[in-house]
């Protein structure tokens, strides 16, 4: 799948944009694998309540299923208008 | 019916869009339009540069205007978003709604920036004299939502 970051979640992670395979059940899962790969992604992961999740370009939620998604994309609460 | 939604760079001509909105229909009796500007909070900002999720924006925004026009009595729906660089007093963005009567164009003007301000995929970050930062999403924000 192809993971997306924007905003400052892009700017601790170093990367706009990596492909990632993965056998996680749940987005939890996924956060959860992400956190132990490196420091950088464990200080991008580590307070939840800070960050919102799309699956395929839908706002999603964090228990979320991942069979299927082809795009997971993490970013702070938005700031529109 | 019809719902226009452009995410675009570029400025928008606000003039000739609220000009045109809307323009030879004789049964909408209130046209509403929002306009959203860059705000100089602290006197020392330079530029604003927001940020979107490209496959993601245009969608959020379709759907957010097609949630608003099945509520209310609307004719018409605009809603122009930039993204990029802009300076203090540009316009980062506009919504403009079409109606029988005013009641339904004021308030499906309100829930759409309600709405587009926190769950369309824009992040806006701030730069001047006293550095650069993400600006936060506010509580107040999230709770407008529950009025709806």
């Amino acid at each position: 799948m192809d993971l997306l970051y924007f905003a400052w979640v892009r700017e601790r992670i170093g990367l706009p944009k990596e492909r990632y395979e993965t056998e996680a059940a749940t987005v939890n899962d996924l956060i959860e694998e992400l956190r132990d790969r490196e420091e950088r992604y464990a200080m991008a992961f580590s307070d939840l309540s800070a960050l919102r999740v799309a699956l395929d370009q839908e706002l999603s939620e964090f228990d979320a299923p991942l069979a299927g998604v082809r795009e997971v994309a993490f970013f702070p609460p938005m700031t529109g208008g | 019916m019809a719902i226009r939604v452009i995410v675009q760079e570029e400025p928008f001509d606000f003039g000739a869009e609220a000009e045109g909105f809307a323009a030879g229909r004789t049964d909408m009796g209130a046209v509403v339009t929002f306009t959203g500007v860059v705000r100089d909070v602290s006197g020392t900002l330079e530029t604003m540069e927001i940020e979107h999720y490209p496959g993601m924006t245009q969608k959020a925004l379709e759907k957010i205007a097609a949630e608003a026009e099945a509520r209310w009595d609307l004719g018409e729906v605009l809603v122009i978003h930039r993204y990029g660089r802009m300076g203090p007093g540009e316009r980062i963005m506009m919504v403009a709604t079409a109606s029988k009567h005013r009641g339904h164009a004021f308030e499906a003007a309100e829930y759409l920036m309600d709405y587009l301000k926190s769950r369309a995929p824009f992040w806006k970050k701030e730069s001047g004299a006293a550095g650069t930062s993400w600006v936060a999403a506010k509580d107040e924000d999230e709770d407008a939502l529950s009025r709806w």
